[in-house]
């Protein structure tokens, strides 16, 4: 279970998220909602320990720090950078370097992990492509073979949905329901509103502080969003 | 003229150590090289080329060998260099601007104190043709160690140039592999002064680089293809530079460069001769 107490995030002189308690229950797809600058991005982070902050972060009861390597994270695919020269197959295969020591190569247990995890997604016969020839979707999905190499038991996707075409978001989603029908504990940074109740069984609704947390039927309402986002929100029921 | 530069090298011992050396220090380059362009810190590398001067002066002065000065003072610029960034409004580039100026001209006036057989000239534009025996055999093991590190830390060194997100996100020590390239950087920096010279190493730092990525879609085959563009320019450069009589670290660097002219014309990645034809119908 991953747990918040007290967390704050400070980008410069700005305090970008004020004490944030949460108990994310496990086994569940949740969704992290909220304006733009809402530090719905920063609160993975935190997590992660990507970001410096202050207050306790707990997963399974230890200090997040010494849990990293069960947290699978998918960053926003434009923070990577598209013309690097990496073919898809070797993309996928960072996802094995959590289990991997110092000076250690991958082995052919890693490569077969790593084209299951392509034909998972769809992706068998581009594995070869360099990463820059593929679309907005299907570079998407390579991120989700990677995080599903790293066999970790929390997931962290930052707007996974942003850009990308049908067919990727179908199997994106399935693969999503797979991992959390396996126990997995799933959390999803995602902006827009008007497909929450198809995604998410719990939301984050988040603006600086925490808004709400609970099921999506509890929270996702007009009186939380109207808290986060101000009074000119309006969500069809 | 072929003839004359292959007669030389068997009649000369100093042609043999400048091609040894220069090819030596085209492979090693050209390797460091595609991890600076890929991580686009080639303003960085040429601020570290240049801020190794007055290490290598000091050195002279205290006697010691040039390449522990050299280390010294290529990572005290890179330490400042990042500094000044994240600790004030001042950005990146205009930090490192800053920095390797005055690192470049507190190198001048000591080697002007030190006053010794030193030629100012010689470390600015590179004397390959007169390099020593131990010279060449310092360059053979500084670049031998250069390229084992790299071989073993490649896993490492890709994920945190590919995605340095994702390596903090599994809790690699991302900053230790940024000094870990600077490291190696100054070392091949120091190794490069004497072929090409302090102000023209970082020419063969990234030209070869980016010509290689013009061309490949993986990091071993773009380091491969740049270490080797890097002992053929040194080659070529040399044998222009012999038998013209005409200074060999400048040629080796236009000789680099007229391959990266080419490539960006022809490469497929490019594609700029297609291009323009699509355009114009």
């Amino acid at each position: 279970m991953i747990s918040t107490k007290h967390l704050d995030v400070f980008y410069n002189e700005n305090k970008v998220l004020k004490d944030i308690q949460l108990e994310v229950k496990p086994g569940k797809i949740t969704g992290i909602i909220g304006p733009n600058g809402a530090g719905k991005s920063t609160l993975i982070k935190a997590i992660l320990n990507i970001v410096p902050h202050s207050g306790k972060i707990l997963i399974n009861g230890k200090v997040s720090k010494k849990e990293l390597k069960n947290i699978a994270y998918v960053e926003q695919k434009s923070d990577i950078d598209h013309t690097f020269p990496i073919k898809v197959k070797e993309c996928v295969s960072l996802g094995t370097y959590t289990g991997l020591k110092l000076f250690q190569k991958l082995g052919n247990k890693e490569w077969s992990r790593v084209s299951n995890a392509l034909q998972k997604v769809n992706l068998s016969e581009y594995e070869n492509r360099q990463i820059g020839e593929l679309s907005g979707g299907q570079f998407q999905r390579v991120l989700l073979a990677r995080c599903l190499v790293q066999e970790a038991d929390y997931i962290f996707l930052d707007e996974p949905f942003v850009g990308i075409d049908s067919i990727s978001e179908k199997i994106i989603m399935n693969i999503l329901q797979d991992l959390k029908s396996q126990g997995k504990t799933i959390l999803i940074v995602h902006h827009d509103l008007s497909k929450v109740r198809e995604y998410f069984d719990d939301i984050v609704i988040l603006n600086r502080e925490l808004i709400s947390y609970g099921s999506v039927r509890d929270s996702f309402n007009q009186k939380y969003l109207k808290a986060a986002y101000g009074d000119n929100i309006f969500i069809g029921d | 003229m072929i003839q004359n530069f292959i007669n030389g090298l068997y009649e000369f011992h100093f042609l043999q150590n400048a091609l040894v050396t220069a090819v030596v220090i085209g492979v090693v380059s050209g390797a460091v090289g595609c991890f600076i362009i890929l991580r686009g810190m080639s303003l960085m590398g040429d601020a570290i080329s240049h801020a190794v001067l007055p290490g290598v002066a000091i050195s002279y002065i205290l006697g010691i060998n040039f390449f522990v000065g050299a280390i010294i003072f290529g990572l005290l610029s890179s330490i400042i260099i990042t500094f000044i960034k994240n600790n004030s409004i001042i950005k990146g580039d205009t930090a490192i601007g800053i920095t390797f100026s005055s690192f470049l001209a507190l190198g001048v006036i000591l080697i002007g104190v030190a006053n010794s057989s030193t030629d100012l000239f010689h470390i600015l534009f590179g004397n390959i043709l007169a390099v020593q025996d131990i010279d060449k055999w310092l360059t053979i093991g500084v670049s031998g160690i250069v390229l084992i590190v790299i071989i073993l830390f490649f896993k490492e060194l890709l994920i945190t140039s590919f995605d340095p997100l994702m390596a903090k996100a599994i809790g690699m020590k991302v900053n230790f592999y940024h000094y870990l390239l600077m490291v190696l950087l100054t070392l091949v920096s120091v190794t490069a002064m004497q072929s090409v010279g302090t102000i023209l190493i970082v020419a063969m730092l990234i030209t070869p680089a980016a010509t290689a990525y013009l061309y490949t879609n993986s990091l071993r085959k773009m380091i491969i293809l740049s270490s080797s563009l890097g002992a053929v320019s040194s080659v070529l450069g040399l044998f222009i530079g012999y038998s013209f009589n005409i200074a060999v670290g400048s040629s080796i660097v236009i000789t680099s460069a007229i391959i990266f002219a080419i490539s960006f014309l022809v490469s497929p990645k490019q594609n700029f001769i297609k291009k323009k034809v699509k355009i114009d119908d």
